[in-house]
């Protein structure tokens, strides 16, 4: 089947903080919005439809506020959409754009994700009480802290890996001007030392709450020639899987889901080993201990080997697999936009416009957003150059 | 582009469902039917897509059980839209256009009974200069009828021909909540309740969930229900803004007709939660007046919030698979008083 | 029998938004405080109330505010037999697009009559200012006729507040009727009871407890209805240190997937009766009851689980269950 080849062409994002008090909603996304076309050397005249992505509307307050901000994004008179699947939202909108490009339908797609969180309160939202239930639940860390023990205890990981991954991540942000976060003083011994909030997650193992956003141009083949950018992020393939949140002996550590969207991405790009192959991965790590988690759901390493990786420094900037160059969902984390930040991080890479944070000679690179119960999977693969 | 057909649809509407937000209860028998229709099971359907919104089941992640009524163990390569499932059944179209996949279940389902609906949709407005006076859904469409009705695009006459046509037709539909032998003048014999709207110009809140199956050609020809083959799907969007636009037109509404194209057209399924929104669609999409409107009753007499768009495409496809139709068009609408809009154009084939 | 219908109760979703505004939006609210209304000078002339933040021609930030009436003309209007909460008026009112003096394009905008014969389009119309107002769109509290309105009220009132207004505060609450599904209601009410029912799936025959509308394997609903004992193994659990707004059971507590003997599949709930520090993944728990006539068609009859003091069970029995 002919399948149209698409690439990122620009990518935008703010400055992310715990409150952008300085902007409306549709401030902030025109600040991503506006810096994505900069980039890829275009306007609104020559965008032919737009997909926005966020997570639950409860956390601004607007129902479906894609509608409200359509004018505000050049969408009146044009196409868009609104995609939700929860905490990957960003990425499935990230392979939502690109599909209509390599559907062959539009030649330039925008898509913007965001999240201003300071509108609310993400806990609360997530944690609204369902009646007749236990009011147990405590937010997206109450949820996955059982989880990343029972990681712990079946891949026996020594208890610092964690801290490891925390601190190399909130070093990472230190070279990237619109992170969040940029807690010099982070050090192993620092983030073990910090309060434990859901045991066994501690506080500086946790993602913090920002307003943010992140915006891709994705234009065709034929765009792209007929264009001035000269190191576009090939699209080398893109996945989507999702399954239940509770099934009987579901695994909840190593999602099926996740390992089938992996094995099917790094088919359809090509990749026989992901190690060797791919030269740098952005991945959604809100809690430190997701990066070994995700290493072995992904095929880096093998079930209960994740952390060895991280352990020998492996996933540092440095190591055979540099993992969230950019800080990762640890360093900035504006919920609907974290997985397109992850998608367009990726694109920096092989684009090589990654500045302080850019990995050497990069030239395929994984993006990957997970979200719900650790059951909705977004990943794609970005290459420097045209795939086959 | 390659050629997509649907070859399945089930609904369920009705006046209160007496079950979860999520709806589960109703999409497991919708989607026993679809593999009923179809002769298939769920592993020839290679991609899942759906379309509801948290604010009407009044949660978070409403549409995460959802994905339990698939039996999404081993995964499912599925996503979601905050939309009617009109647009998320856009996005499996053109996610069978990309080639990577070949057939696609779309769903969509909604509980407005379990809130105040047009409150809710308040929420939906512009959140800073709009929604803090929480003018409520209905009302933002009587301001656009009087428009109407005073710049003379449309008279009282003819939005009470519109409900006794909807209400007549929805006699025979089994789904159809507001249904009987009306004529206009038993429309215009009802009290004005929110002036200038009669309650049977407005849609009656509705609960329900409905799903489709899509199919590329070569895996489509195996349904064994029939094929209606789409031959234009477009959609398009206005500006939220009730002084931004000229509330008698739709322009989204003829932009997405003109690129579909609607010549042809023997049989129109029309989303007008309001009896003036079928003749501002009408006209914009330059429907003749010997296309069959609305034979289902429309919108008028069932709107399960999320899926009501979803539907009038099923309603479309079950008429072109019966013969009663060559060439149909079915439209979905979105957001305030007729913001956005798609439109899709299918056929038979022998 | 007949049959039950499902179990309702309501569901509160409130919050008070805090939404900032930007340079556009922050003068438009900075006027209304100063009781101002100001439009936005598009690029092509038109003066628009409220001001859109972009241009929807250029789509560049709209920047050139003008001052506009507080009065002006109905263009359209809608009767609101039945007022919703949170709309400016609890009585029957009137909905209006309002064409102020000095704008090209209408605000929309409450008005104050006691009927709908009392008002038509072309009927002039003055702002009802708030006596005190914050910046914010509700600082017009609604319109009334102008031929009957006072003007007293109309002169800015604040001369001392003069620093931008660069936030609204948007209360947003809101009340559902929640309902469980038949399966949960089933459980539920076995509760009220003292049971803690299952179900079993037909297809995988797994035992859920809450039974399922629809099995997550098999997507069909769970049917043969299995009891299961009030006692099981802690799976794996975490300790909740953190406080939150909205937050049940103060912290620390811990939260612990239990797997009851029977059940197929664990469930959430608090543990008691032991130090949080001395939770171990594979403990033996039972349920802690509240007294009977506490009871309710609510999993919270459970106060809690605490440890039996058997020997923990063997991690590979519950390793599938992680």
């Amino acid at each position: 089947m002919s399948h149209t080849l698409a690439a990122v062409i620009g990518v935008g994002q703010t400055h992310h903080r715990a409150k952008r008090e300085d902007v409306s909603i549709a401030g902030l996304l025109r600040e991503a919005v506006d810096r994505a076309l900069a980039d890829a050397q275009v306007t609104f005249d020559d965008i032919d439809a737009v997909v926005v992505g966020k997570a639950p509307d409860l956390f601004e307050g607007v129902m479906m506020p894609e509608l409200y901000l359509a004018e505000a994004l050049g969408a009146a008179g044009k196409p868009l959409l609104r995609v939700h699947t929860a905490g990957s939202v960003g990425g499935s909108t990230s392979i939502v754009a690109a599909s209509l490009v390599e559907a062959g339908i539009h030649e330039r797609v925008l898509t913007v994700a965001f999240e201003k969180q300071s509108e609310s309160n993400a806990m609360w939202a997530l944690s609204v009480p369902v009646p007749f239930i236990m009011p147990v639940h405590a937010g997206a860390g109450g949820y996955f802290a059982p989880h990343v023990r029972s990681y712990i205890r079946r891949s026996e990981a020594p208890n610092h890996i964690g801290a490891i991954v925390a601190a190399k991540d909130r070093q990472n942000a230190l070279k990237n001007p619109y992170a969040h976060l940029h807690n010099a003083d982070t050090t192993v011994e620092s983030v073990l030392a910090s309060q434990m909030l859901w045991d066994p997650i501690r506080y500086d193992e946790t993602c913090p709450s920002s307003d943010g956003a992140c915006a891709l141009v994705i234009a065709s083949e034929a765009a792209v020639e007929r264009s001035d950018i000269k190191n576009p992020a090939w699209i080398h393939g893109t996945q989507m899987r999702s399954e239940p949140t509770t099934a009987a002996e579901r695994d909840q550590v190593n999602p099926h889901a996740g390992r089938e969207a992996a094995a099917a991405l790094w088919k359809q790009a090509g990749i026989s080993s992901p190690i060797d192959e791919i030269d740098c991965a952005e991945i959604y790590v809100p809690f430190s201990w997701f990066e070994p988690m995700w290493l072995e759901n992904l095929g880096f390493a093998e079930q209960g080997d994740g952390w060895r990786l991280t352990e020998a420094g492996e996933t540092a900037l440095d190591g055979k697999i540099p993992v969230n160059m950019s800080g990762g969902v640890l360093s900035s984390n504006p919920i609907g936009a974290s997985g397109m930040l992850r998608f367009a991080e990726a694109s920096l890479q092989v684009m090589g416009e990654a500045g302080e944070h850019q990995v050497d000679g990069a030239r395929k690179a994984l993006g990957h957003a997970y979200g719900g119960g650790s059951q909705f999977f977004a990943m794609w693969v970005v290459g420097s150059d045209k795939p086959r | 582009m390659r050629d997509i057909a649907i070859v399945g649809f089930s609904q369920r509407q009705m006046k209160e469902f007496d079950g979860s937000p999520t709806c589960v209860e109703l999409l497991v028998p919708v989607f026993a039917d679809l593999f009923e229709q179809t002769g298939w099971t769920k592993s020839d359907i290679d991609f899942w897509c759906s379309g509801s919104s948290d604010y009407l089941a009044g949660r978070s992640f409403s549409f995460v059980s959802a994905v339990d009524a698939i039996g999404a163990l081993p995964p499912v390569m599925e996503s979601h839209v905050e939309m009617d499932a009109a647009w998320a059944l856009y996005e499996a179209w053109v996610k069978i256009q990309t080639g990577e996949v070949d057939s696609a279940i779309v769903y969509g389902f909604g509980k407005a009974s379990a809130g105040v609906l047009r409150r809710t949709m308040s929420l939906q407005l512009d959140p800073y200069t709009v929604t803090p006076l929480w003018p409520d859904a209905v009302s933002l469409a009587g301001l656009q009828a009087r428009l109407g009705l005073e710049q003379g695009a449309w008279d009282e006459q003819a939005m009470a021909e519109v409900v006794a046509r909807s209400m007549t037709d929805a006699t025979t539909n089994e789904w159809a909540i507001r249904k009987g032998e009306t004529t206009a003048d038993d429309v215009l014999a009802q009290p004005v309740y929110a002036d200038p709207l009669r309650r049977w110009d407005c849609a009656p809140v509705s609960d329900g969930a409905s799903a489709m199956v899509i199919a590329a050609t070569g895996k489509a020809e195996t349904a064994a229900n029939g094929a209606a083959w789409i031959t234009g799907f477009q959609h398009r969007i206005d500006t939220i803004a009730m002084n931004g636009r000229d509330l008698t037109a739709s322009p989204s509404t003829r932009l997405a007709g003109e690129a579909a194209g609607t010549d042809g057209v023997d049989l129109a399924e029309l989303h007008a939660p309001f009896s003036h929104q079928e003749l501002i669609l009408r006209s914009e999409l330059g429907l003749a007046d010997d296309v069959r409107i609305n034979p289902s009753g429309g919108a008028l007499t069932a709107n399960p919030m999320f899926c009501a768009g979803l539907n009038r495409i099923g309603e479309a496809a079950q008429q072109v698979w019966s013969g009663n139709s060559q060439r149909a068009l079915a439209h979905a609408t979105s957001g305030p008083a007729l913001q956005q809009n798609l439109v899709l154009t299918m056929e038979a084939r022998a | 029998m007949a049959e039950l219908g499902t179990l309702h109760a309501p569901l509160k979703v409130e919050f008070d938004y805090t939404r900032s505004l930007g340079p556009t939006l922050s003068e438009f609210m900075s006027g209304l405080r100063r009781h101002q209304v100001v439009g936005g000078r598009l690029a092509d002339g038109t003066v628009v109330v409220p001001p859109p933040e972009y241009d929807p021609q250029t789509l560049d930030p709209v920047k050139d505010l003008v001052p506009v009436a507080d009065e002006g003309i109905v263009q359209s209007w809608t009767w609101v037999p039945e007022p919703v909460k949170g709309q400016p008026l609890d009585r029957p009112f009137a909905w209006a697009l309002v064409l102020l003096d000095g704008a090209d394009r209408p605000l929309l905008h409450a008005v104050a009559v006691d009927s709908s014969d009392a008002i038509e389009t072309g009927l002039r119309v003055r702002a009802r200012w708030s006596d005190e107002p914050a910046g914010a769109i509700t600082d017009i509290r609604w319109f009334e006729p102008a031929d009957v309105a006072s003007t007293s009220s109309t002169t800015a009132s604040t001369g001392s507040t003069t620093e931008a207004v660069d936030g609204i505060i948007s209360p947003v609450h809101l009340d559902y009727d929640y309902a469980a599904s038949p399966e949960e209601s089933k459980f539920f009410r076995g509760l009220a009871d003292g049971k803690i029912l299952g179900q079993r799936c037909p297809k995988c025959q797994k035992v859920y407890v809450p039974p399922r509308g629809a099995c997550p394997v098999d997507g069909v609903p769970t049917t043969d209805e299995v009891e299961v004992a009030d006692h099981g193994t802690v799976t794996t659990f975490c300790i909740v240190n953190v406080p939150f707004l909205g937050q049940k059971i103060e912290p620390p507590y811990v939260s612990a997937y239990v797997l009851l003997d029977g059940a197929d599949i664990a469930f959430l709930h608090l543990i008691l009766g032991v130090e949080a520090s001395e939770v171990r993944m594979g403990m033996r728990v039972k349920a802690v009851w509240k007294p009977r006539d506490e009871w309710g068609t609510t999993i919270e009859n459970i106060s809690h689980f605490e440890p039996t003091g058997e020997p923990d069970a063997d991690f590979e029995s519950y390793r599938i269950h992680l």
